[in-house]
This record gives C-alpha cells, structure tokens and sequence, in this order.
C-alpha cells in the first residue's frame, strides 16, 4: 500500500548523473534516482559504497559535484549548504553532531525555523519528554540514543519537508533501534519525505517504501519493500552479509 | 627592600596594572574569539589596536570630532577595514594550516605599520584628556580617566562574555566553533558569521585602542609593545577561551603592576614566568576550551 500511495506523489527529489569528488578523489559516479512526496526511501548498500557522500552532496558539502539534483524544480548544484538548507531540506549526519558546547536545549533550538509549519518547541519537548527533563545538561552527556534523538529533533523545528536521515540506528542497542523505528514511521505518517542511509537491512525494510541499492557510488538496483521478500538472496549478495 | 613600601606606591601600581590588563583583556578576548572561530592566530590584533587610537587621533586632527564620537566611528571604521582583510585574504587561507593565516596576518601587521610610520613618523602624537581631574581617596589620587577605562573594559568583557555564553547568537557561535559546516545544513550563512566575528574581535582590538590613546602615546609601534604580552595572556587563559582570556587579562595587569613595586626590575619577565608555571601546570590553560567540551 505504501508503496502505490508513494508513486501517486508527485516527485520531490530528483537526482540525475551525479557525479561528486572528496578533492582529487571521484567517488560518486553518476547516480540516479528520486524520493516522492511523503515518500520514505533508503540507501542501502556496503561500507564505502557513497550511501554517505550522496547525502552529503545534496547538502553541497562537497565542493565538487556534478550533473542535477532538483528538489521539486529547484537546481541544487552550484548552491551553497545554507543556501540548499533554507529550501526545505533538514539533514541528520551520521556521528549526530551534537555540540558539546551547547546544552540540550541550546542544541534543539538552534536550528532557525526556515519555512513554517515545523514543529514548535513545546510540541518538541512534549514529543521528546527525555531530552526535555535533561534540558540543561550538556549536549554530550546525552547517552547515544538521546544524542540520535535530539539529532532528529531539532532538524523538525524548522519546517523542512524532507529529512536526510544517515544511518540513525548505528551503535544503538535493539531496544533504542525500535524507538528510532517508531519515531520514523511517526515523522513519515505526519507526511515528511525522508531519504534514510541504512545498513541494516531488517530496520530499512519495517520503515520504507523503496530501496536504493548502492554499489562503488553508482545505484545498481531499486527495490520496492514489496519486492524485497521475493528479492531478499539477491539484495543480501549486495550487502555481503 | 618592604620598608619603603608605601600604600600609595602599592595601590598606585596596583591601579596601574589593572588598566594594562584592562587592554590585555580586551585585546585577548579579540584574539581568543578570532581563533575560536577561524582557527586564525591574529598577529595583526596589535596594528589594528594602533589603528583604532590612530583613526581616533585622525578624526580629532583633521574632522575636530572629539574622544566620545571616536569611541563609537573608530571601532566601526577598523572593523570594516578588517573584514574586507577577512573576504580578500583570510578566508582564502581558511583551509590550510594554521601557520599560514599566523604569517599572512603578521605580514599585514608589518604593512600597516611600515604605512603609517611613513606618513607620521615614529614619535607618538599626543591625545587630550577627555576627563582630566580626579579624586583623592586618602590612601591614593585616582584620575578619573584611568578610572573610566578599568569601569569601560569591565563593562564591555562581561557584556561579550554574556552575548557569546548566554545568547542565540552566542549559541551559533560557539557551535560554528564546534562544527561549522554541520550549522551551515541549518541553513546559517556561516561564511557571513565568519566576516561579522572577525570584524567583532577587529572592533574590540580598536575600541581599546581609542581607550588608550589619552594614556599612552598614538605611535606606529603602540600594538607591537603591547602584542606578546597579549598572546602570553591568551596562552596562560586557555586558547579561544573567552572568558579564560579576559580573566587571564586582569590578573596579569595586577601582576605585572605588583612585580613593579615589589622588583621593578622583574616586571617585564613575570607574565612570562607565570606562563612557564601555569602552562606546566594547567597546559590546556586557566579556563581549558577543551575541558568545557
């Protein structure tokens, strides 16, 4: 189901041929894919594969890239990362990023509300009640499924529509991995589209609609999560497990 | 040698040391905020000092617009000059070693000198009093202008220290210290920040140029004396350590003041011994940044 409503979206990312070097080294060679309106699509594939850098070249933070991403008809390339930021794209990096030179609450609050209809910061502390009791502690001192939840959080105060997610549930125990589970189902009902970097697989598969495999930074397959049963030996060969 | 101690020497240098360190705060705290940011060991913190009380003295001579504007246009006008330095030459050094941005500034420190000492020679020009007189307290005479700038320099230490620790704006500051392309994915013009904070700490390192203008001399050579000092003050309080470098600032002056009652001879050497013994023992500084994280 999830699946047909996705493709009735309209689309709101799309990536054609992009290319993107870390200085002299190429390391996405001509990816190409989209993410529909309130669709929730992951990147899934090996360590090193460019799950990572992709994210990071939507966001322009690499220096050099090349060929198209649009957000609805909105180039990306040539635009600079606040720039990219202020039209409507939130981005949760994979060591999380939280300052220890702010508190929590200093943490949560400081990304600036861009576009409205984010979420207000009441209605975030009533959604996230254990950061909202440690408040004033430092943002460090969080425990690693705290830090991934106020990652989350405070990209949701500033009215983006669709949430980069990389790798949220790496490092975390089981029960901390449901919880980021559940979150996510919750952000994808609310209507986010999300683009989620994934290695596992048993995660991905509870939470989106569609998998992008990712292979020597090329997209090699495109799965539906309806497809990925019948398809499960051929994706596991991908992720070598 | 205590025997001819007297209060009034002892206060007197005491009063002494704290208007140096007023200036060793101020300029301390520049530098300290520059490189929390940048990551830019600002040599030329001392020049722009010196141009912040030559424009003062400029404005004086040439527009007859007196001490109370200057406080306010000098800092202005040296921080736009230094943030044109930040958009023409820094930023393009930002992603190599620090070294580069040390020499380059240096190099500009130099420059600006060489500039001015050309133009106005190399004695020191002197600048009125704008609060001449004073009060007797029994034990000691404080002028009154002496006593404005240790009150000023206290009042705009703590205001900075309040904005960059208690503040929005100070939140993005200290978290563009931390990870400043992770704040940019929030959508802050993080490049802009850079430019306005180091013409902030630009401004500063002028405003307490035009402090010490009527005290000291406005000569070409003002912010070299000063320079060392400065760095040894930002050393001992802990690199990019704002508040460490402000309280670092204050008790240097104090020091460096006693030390001249008490051995005058010893007065120049003792920031750097106290650097010596404080660095051996608290390497990361008074207030260590990395200790905060």
């Amino acid at each position: 189901m999830n699946s047909a409503a996705a493709s009735a979206g309209a689309t709101m990312l799309d990536v054609r041929d992009l290319h993107a070097w870390y200085a002299e080294s190429h390391v996405l060679h001509g990816m190409n894919f989209d993410v529909r309106e309130g669709e929730l699509l992951t990147l899934i594939g090996r360590n090193g594969a460019g799950k990572t850098t992709t994210l990071r070249s939507i966001m322009g933070l690499l220096k050099k890239r090349t060929g198209s991403i649009k957000l609805r008809d909105q180039q990306l390339i040539g635009k600079r990362t606040f720039e990219i930021a202020r039209m409507g794209i939130g981005y949760c990096p994979e060591d999380r990023a939280i300052f220890s030179s702010l508190s929590v609450r200093e943490n949560m609050f400081l990304p600036p509300v861009l576009q409205s209809g984010g979420m207000s910061d009441d209605d975030l502390f009533t959604a996230f009640p254990n950061l909202k009791a440690r408040a004033g502690s430092q943002g460090t001192k969080l425990s690693g499924g705290e830090q991934q939840m106020l990652a989350i959080a405070r990209i949701l105060r500033t009215g983006s529509r669709l949430l980069l997610l990389d790798e949220p549930s790496e490092g975390l125990a089981p029960v901390v991995v449901k919880e980021i589970g559940e979150l996510i189902k919750r952000l994808k009902q609310q209507g986010f589209t999300i683009i989620l970097v994934e290695q596992n697989l048993r995660f991905a598969r509870q939470v989106a609609d569609r998998h992008v495999v990712v292979e020597n930074g090329k997209v090699v397959d495109i799965v539906t999560n309806a497809e990925l049963e019948a398809d499960m030996d051929r994706l596991k060969t991908y992720l070598g497990v | 040698m205590f025997e001819n101690l007297s209060t009034q020497l002892l206060f007197g240098q005491l009063l002494l040391g704290l208007i140096n360190g007023s200036f060793y705060a101020m300029l301390s705290m520049g530098l300290a905020i520059i490189f929390g940011l940048m990551n830019v060991v600002n040599f030329a913190h001392g020049a722009q000092y010196m141009l912040g009380a030559f424009v003062a003295w400029l404005l004086l001579n040439y527009l007859g617009i007196g001490y109370w504007p200057a406080l306010v246009i000098a800092p202005l006008v040296v921080a736009v000059f230094g943030m044109g330095i930040e958009r023409l030459l820094l930023r393009r050094l930002q992603n190599l070693d620090h070294l580069y941005g040390l020499l380059a500034t240096y190099a500009l420190a130099l420059v600006i000198e060489g500039l001015i000492r050309n133009q106005y020679g190399s004695t020191g020009m002197p600048y009125e009093n704008p609060l001449p007189g004073g009060m007797n307290l029994g034990f000691m005479f404080v002028p009154y202008y002496r006593l404005w700038v240790v009150a000023f320099s206290l009042v705009v230490c703590i205001g900075t220290w309040l904005v960059i620790e208690h503040t929005k704006l100070g939140a993005y500051l200290r978290a563009a210290n931390e990870k400043p392309q992770i704040v940019e994915t929030f959508g802050i013009n993080v490049p802009r920040m850079i430019t306005l904070t180091y013409g902030f700490g630009v401004g500063l390192a002028a405003l307490s140029g035009v402090l010490a203008a009527p005290i000291y001399q406005v000569s070409p050579s003002m912010g070299s004396n000063l320079i060392i000092v400065v760095f040894a003050v930002v050393v001992i309080g802990g690199m990019g350590s704002i508040a460490g470098a402000a309280i670092a600032g204050y008790l240097l002056g104090a020091i460096e003041g006693l030390t001249k009652v008490i051995y005058p001879e010893g007065s120049s050497l003792v920031i750097f011994l106290f650097m010596i013994v404080a660095l051996y023992l608290r390497p990361g500084g008074l207030i260590s940044a990395k200790e905060s994280n």
